[in-house]
């Protein structure tokens, strides 16, 4: 039973005519988010990046791990000695760059797509579970989410990669160990508020579970938050992945990663200054686009959050 | 605030402190693979010799008490032998943390400078091109990957127009005596005026990488709680009774609307130890951050502990100033 919606007096036998109908919260929300111009663009441009991500192998023009030496450090097609068959030239072992990009995109959206969902999962769990049952639960729980946020997220995520090993795997894990806790506090203070509403007295009058009320009354009233929360953490996760990546604590070769590609190209800085630059641009383009379509998101579906 | 509130306040900390312990702790002992074996994976060591610093590491030990040790030691500073340098951890650090101090303080200082001149007029001329500007300039900022930053800031100014030095931390025909171990203090402390030029323009782009990135944050924050501050009835009143646009930010405004930006700049501080390693990495500057990546590839355990740990309580305390401090001056903050 979640929060009703207004019902208007006179809806008899499928309601009013369309154009009468009021609108629910979620068509609202979506409206005001395809409205925001800016926001709007920022998500298609996201949606291309996925769709380079996902068709990597058929729109990348060259393996991504096949050098060539005869090409290394080849200059993008525009310079002189370039190569429009290798648009953005190639790095220190002869490899496409556009190639390595291309597949690039795929490891920076994938661990940002991965962790996020893990971490607002069980974030969104724990936080239902504190805030709603609240004594000893809550205390653990939130004394184990002040215990990780006493530390610099990179220096937490370095520490267990240096400890674990690099590595897909140890990175998606680092990540989530601590990112959970973001999407938990926010669950946390609104399962605090809305344990307090009249729909949830109601379900518990009824005499429903604890788990029922949590999951099926609360879940659905709090998540645009939640959404709102992954969304721009997901960019922060894009940049934790490329740094570690970029220290050597990430994706190792010859898995292409964007943060890799620039260390990689930082030898080579005063001979061939495209090498380090243009994986950061994709990094750039990336996460400047997750942050506007969340700002957007953020207007659209949760108000009070606006700074 | 009353020294009783701080007292309590700061015994809150006490559970956090003691949680954050157990996590370094068990980075090293519950990760997959026996770290002895990890650490000399490359040296051919001989099963005698495995046995030995397994016996030196305390590892053949129940975990209680492995912990117990841990903590006992760590309240005394002892972290144990750093195995590349052959000393102890805590000089090793000791030696380097200077380094990442006067790093983070001029990075502070760079976000401060920009961030509240640019925060104050985006909120006077709130909805002109300048707001606008600061708000796209914000999220620039705070979307900009550090260590690609620093490398663009590394090919305009070093490798272009050939202005500032590429990294490090002083030239090689400057010389400065350790006093604080910051190079810039201790070259006015000894009246060494090039010195001091040299080590200012050393630390310019390390500066700038670190602190542009946190002056995007608290812009915002500067903004948003200016905006706020214009809008209250008690500035209606100043401009009502004549006083000059300038005396009122100034006098009246400026004063609180700066609260959350102190409170969030001492937070921010703490961060800033974080992005210190990828920074120092970047410029080749020879902090603390730049040691625990060394030690990661070395396999240096023991100093990536003990140096997570030092980050950890770091931030743990700059939260608390920034506790302290926004309830100082806000009295209507009560913790």
């Amino acid at each position: 039973m979640s929060q009703p919606a207004p019902t208007p007096a006179t809806a008899p036998n499928g309601g009013l005519p369309a154009a009468e109908r009021p609108e629910s919260p979620l068509h609202a929300s979506l409206a005001t988010f395809r409205a925001n111009r800016l926001s709007l663009g920022a998500a298609i441009l996201i949606l291309v990046f996925a769709l380079i991500a996902i068709l990597a192998p058929l729109i990348a023009p060259h393996d991504p791990a096949d050098g060539d030496l005869l090409r290394r450090l080849q200059p993008p097609a525009w310079r002189p000695d370039g190569e429009w068959s290798y648009l953005l030239g190639c790095d220190a072992l002869g490899r496409d760059i556009l190639s390595r990009l291309i597949y690039g995109a795929r490891v920076s959206m994938m661990i940002g797509l991965i962790v996020i969902s893990i971490s607002a999962t069980i974030g969104t769990l724990a936080g239902l579970a504190a805030g709603y049952l609240g004594g000893i639960t809550d205390t653990l729980i939130s004394r184990l989410v002040d215990t990780l946020l006493s530390f610099p997220y990179l220096v937490f995520a370095i520490g267990l990669m240096a400890m674990m090993g690099p590595g897909l795997h140890n990175i998606i894990l680092a990540l989530v160990y601590k990112e959970w806790v973001f999407s938990c506090r926010v669950v946390r203070g609104a399962t605090l508020a809305a344990r307090e509403l009249e729909y949830v007295e109601a379900a518990r009058a009824l005499g429903c579970t604890r788990a029922h009320i949590m999951l099926r009354e609360i879940l659905p009233n709090i998540l645009s938050p939640v959404l709102v929360v992954a969304t721009f953490r997901m960019a922060y996760i894009i940049i934790m992945e490329a740094s570690l990546s970029f220290l050597g604590l990430g994706v190792q070769p010859p898995t292409p990663s964007w943060g890799s590609m620039v260390a990689d190209g930082r030898e080579h800085l005063l001979e061939a200054w495209w090498v380090a630059t243009l994986p950061g641009f994709a990094i750039l383009a990336l996460v400047l686009a997750i942050n506007v379509a969340s700002q957007g998101l953020r207007d659209a579906f949760d108000p009070r959050l606006r700074g | 605030m009353s020294y009783s509130r701080i007292a309590e306040r700061f015994l809150q900390l006490v559970p956090v402190l003691f949680g954050v312990s157990v996590i370094v702790f068990l980075m090293i002992t519950l990760t997959p693979g026996d770290p002895v074996e990890i650490m000399l994976a490359d040296q051919r060591a001989t099963e005698e010799q495995i046995a030995a610093l397994r016996r030196d590491m305390g590892l053949d030990k129940p975990l209680a008490e492995r912990f117990f040790h841990f903590l006992v030691n760590a309240v005394q500073g002892d972290f144990g032998l750093s195995f590349f340098h052959r000393r102890p951890v805590i000089d090793v650090i000791a030696e380097r943390l200077p380094a990442t101090i006067e790093l983070t303080l001029a990075s502070m200082l760079v976000a401060i400078m920009v961030a509240i001149p640019l925060g104050v007029m985006a909120a006077v001329r709130r909805d002109t091109w300048l707001d606008r500007a600061c708000t796209v300039g914000g999220l620039f900022g705070v979307s900009m990957p550090g260590f690609w930053f620093g490398i663009l800031l590394i090919l305009l100014f070093a490798v272009e127009l050939r202005l500032l030095p590429v990294g490090g931390r002083l030239g090689y025909d400057y010389e400065v005596a350790r006093i604080t171990g910051m190079v810039l203090i201790d070259s006015l402390l000894a009246g060494r005026l090039d010195s001091f030029r040299n080590a200012l323009a050393h630390i310019a782009l390390p500066a700038l990488t670190l602190g542009l990135p946190s002056a995007a944050l608290l812009m915002r924050v500067t903004r948003a709680s200016m905006v706020e501050v214009l809008a209250a009835d008690y500035i209606t009143f100043a401009e009502a009774k004549g006083l000059s646009r300038l005396r009122v930010l100034a006098r009246h405004a400026l004063k609180n609307a700066l609260i959350p930006t102190v409170t969030v700049a001492a937070i921010e501080t703490g961060a800033l130890l974080g992005g210190n390693m990828i920074v120092e990495t970047v410029f080749g500057w020879p902090g603390l951050g730049r040691l625990v990546v060394e030690s990661i590839f070395a396999r240096n355990y023991p100093l990536v502990q003990a140096a997570v740990l030092l980050y950890a309580l770091t931030y743990v305390l700059l939260n608390f100033v920034a506790d302290i401090l926004y309830t100082t001056l806000n009295p209507r903050v009560r913790l």
